[in-house]
């Protein structure tokens, strides 16, 4: 695992909120504001992934899911003859989105428009915060429903929602979990993939009302079954009174106005037939230009997420059908920093994301270390690369360093985003942006020295053989080095130094001959 | 400045100046499936059956009599007629005996009914996909979704290859509502759990 330096860590840059992002792309476009909603950690990759390093539970419960999830996802893959076609027709049309992308946003204001709905335009987190809290207002109602939507988690929606007085249920029994909890997502599909049954048990035992009181039933055994049914049981009575839902969208299409979302529970459906208004908060990235578009996606993204040829539920809807679900309908359209990613020409293929979680589950240091130490709403490959641009790099400047660069995230990626080559890219772009020398950069240029002189370098070798008494026999170096070595071992394995360097050897075994 | 202009605004300087070109997209993976149609309506079946859902077969006219029998699958044998609700628009050769309809009441009164009666739009075999397009024989959504057992009618005519030709027979104008077996959960250390919100039980009906 490659992480950076402490002394690489640069996130106490002072920079004003939504100070435009450094390096060669300067464009002056606006990031992601601070101090509101999910997209910055309290505290680096390095080390916040520490922690998660020495969670057993932790890395046992990611390594069954993901393996789990591998699998399955390989299976229902191999059996489309036409995978890669649908990849790169994916991966083409995002480009052709986000080419046009605002001719697409406008034609679908347009639709939406004709259709009944009302749009809304959202500058960053504080504004659709502020929408969408002035939205329920007016219903009425201090209550919401929600499907789950990383759009909203990424701008707090929760937090300004209930900071007026107005409770927001999660109802995607992941989200809910974690809600219950207190806790906080650490997977884009399977938010609560870290807690294992017993620890849902007990969350549920302490926080929902029907085993609360006295003479209440507190017999709920661990199985899935069991707390799944707990979970419909709380859950159903919310979705009845419900008058306003709040929900993300998987897909916009342009042309028609028509909007999608995906999901298995049927949570969703309740959220987006049951009540009366209908508020959704949705990236500007997340269109596609026509309805045959989807023909594509609806392929690719159950597949690449859950391992499933369909997901058990995809609903539609465009603007309002008198009779049949929400008579009002509100979409609150985000960037959010999402202008700023689309002016880097390398980056910007970030925003073909289509949150299938396929890279999270095949790369193997989320897989160790889990989706909290990326600090993120969207933790991983993609987070790594989309969270930096969306803060600007010096925000967030560890993510880009959270990577091996093995390529198994480009390799599943359904819309074929090279996450590698972004990662390089936001690793030069922080490099660039550093005044000062870093210690690594101090180190390697004093190594590239001795590399280049014989003497210096048999000198640097027999000084770098005392690291053996330090090692005590162990076959890498404690990570307690003094500085400036600590900077490098404590989120690397340092191998202990052999006992005889090469060029001692070949000189003792073959004298003096050359 | 309106945040609308201002985030047109900012999308056009982001994408520059001179605008690369839209790239062509080629579509050249499978957009028909020319399996004979028997073939396809037995993937159908196995798909649906591989994601919980019980299928019966059945011949056009005998629709009536392998509803009834769906209905004893979901509910057991002995259901109320008046406890299951049919779209309104379902063909009469199609309804059980006593079977209520569905009308104008307020949606969440579905949730006290045992099971819902609709025909669909249009079946995606390799997926194992009903879509319900909101039209009189589909029912509006809260029919499909409150109801804890959902039966649904397939004729033959309605079942196509992939998804492809699936979307390309739907009204993108209309509340669509694809359905790929019973609701279900794996969020608790991955364990599949059918029906956790929507019906709990999908039994279809596949005439011809």
């Amino acid at each position: 695992m490659t992480t950076t330096p402490e002394d690489l860590r640069t996130d106490q840059t002072p920079l004003a909120p939504g100070a435009p992002r450094s390096g060669t792309t300067f464009l002056g476009l606006p990031t992601a504001p601070r101090g509101v909603g999910h997209l910055r950690g309290d505290r680096s990759f390095p080390d916040a992934a520490r922690d998660a390093l020495r969670d057993g539970q932790l890395r046992a419960n990611l390594g069954h899911a993901t393996t789990t999830i591998r699998g399955k996802r390989a299976r229902v893959v191999a059996e489309l003859p036409d995978w890669a076609q649908l990849r790169a027709a994916g991966s083409a049309l995002k480009t052709a989105t986000m080419a046009r992308l605002d001719e697409h946003l406008e034609e679908l204001e347009r639709q939406v428009t004709a259709r009944g709905g009302t749009v809304h335009w959202a500058r960053d987190a504080a504004e659709a915060n502020r929408i969408v809290t002035e939205l329920v207002q007016a219903t009425g109602s201090d209550e919401v429903v929600k499907v789950k939507s990383m759009a909203t988690q990424e701008i707090g929606l929760n937090e300004a929602l209930e900071a007026a007085g107005i409770t927001a249920h999660e109802t995607d029994l992941a989200e809910l979990i974690v809600q219950l909890g207190d806790d906080k997502p650490s997977h884009i599909l399977v938010p609560a993939i870290h807690k294992n049954r017993a620890e849902i048990r007990e969350i549920f035992l302490r926080t929902m009302p029907q085993f609360q009181g006295e003479g209440a039933d507190r017999d709920l055994p661990d199985e899935p079954r069991r707390l799944a049914m707990a979970a419909r049981a709380h859950l159903r009575e919310r979705f009845l009174r419900a008058r306003v839902a709040i929900s993300g969208a998987n897909f916009a299409v342009a042309e028609t106005g028509t909007l999608a979302v995906v999901e298995s529970e049927g949570n969703g459906r309740m959220c987006l037939t049951l009540p009366e208004t209908l508020i959704t908060v949705m990236g500007i990235e997340k269109l596609v230009p026509t309805w045959r578009d989807l023909e594509v996606f609806l392929q690719l993204l159950p597949r690449s997420s859950t391992g499933e040829r369909m997901n058990p539920y995809t609903s539609t809807w465009a603007g309002v059908t008198p009779g049949d679900g929400p008579q009002d309908f509100h979409l609150v359209l985000l960037d959010n920093g999402r202008t700023a990613v689309l002016a880097d020409e390398v980056g910007r293929q970030a925003l073909h994301c289509i949150r299938c979680s396929a890279c999270l589950n095949v790369c193997p240091v989320y897989e160790r270390t889990g989706g909290h130490s990326y600090g993120s709403v969207y933790p991983g490959p993609i987070g790594a690369i989309l969270s930096p641009q969306l803060t600007g790099v010096e925000d967030n400047a560890s993510l880009p360093y959270a990577s091996s660069l093995c390529g198994a995230c480009y390799d599943v990626c359904p819309v074929a985003i090279d996450i590698p080559s972004v990662l390089v890219h936001l690793r030069a772009e922080h490099v660039e942006a550093q005044e000062k020398p870093t210690a690594e950069s101090v180190a390697f240029r004093a190594l590239a020295t001795a590399m280049s002189h014989p003497r210096l370098w048999r000198l640097a070798q027999r000084a770098a053989s005392l690291g053996r008494l330090l090692s005590r026999g162990k076959p890498t170096m404690p990570n307690a080095l003094p500085f400036p070595a600590s900077a490098w071992t404590r989120s690397r394995d340092l191998p202990t130094p052999p006992a005889e360097t090469f060029t001692s050897q070949w000189a003792r075994e073959h004298g003096g001959r050359k | 400045m309106s945040a609308r202009e201002e985030v047109l605004g900012r999308i056009r300087t982001a994408l520059g100046e001179t605008r690369a070109p839209v790239p062509e997209v080629l579509r050249d993976y499978r957009a028909t499936d020319d399996r004979p149609a028997d073939v396809l309506l037995d993937v159908l079946v196995d798909r649906l059956e591989d994601y919980k859902a019980s299928v019966l077969r059945c011949g056009p006219d005998d629709v009536a009599a392998s509803v009834s029998a769906a209905l004893d699958a979901g509910l057991g044998a002995g259901w109320a007629p008046g406890s299951v609700v049919a779209a309104p628009g379902l063909p009469d050769a199609w309804r059980p005996g006593g079977l209520d309809t569905d009308d104008d009441r307020p949606p969440v009164r579905l949730a006290d009914r045992a099971a819902a009666l609709t025909a669909v739009a249009v079946a995606i075999a390799e997926t194992g996909t009903l879509v319900l397009d909101g039209t009189p024989a589909c029912g509006r959504r809260a029919l499909s979704l409150l109801p804890d057992c959902l039966v649904c009618v397939v004729t033959a005519d309605q079942v196509v290859g992939g998804v492809p030709e699936g979307l390309a027979r739907l009204d993108p104008l209309r509340p669509l509502t694809m359905i790929s077996g019973p609701s279900a959960t794996s969020d608790i250390e991955l364990e599949r759990v059918e029906g956790v919100h929507g019906p709990r039980t999908l039994v279809v009906v596949l005439v011809g």
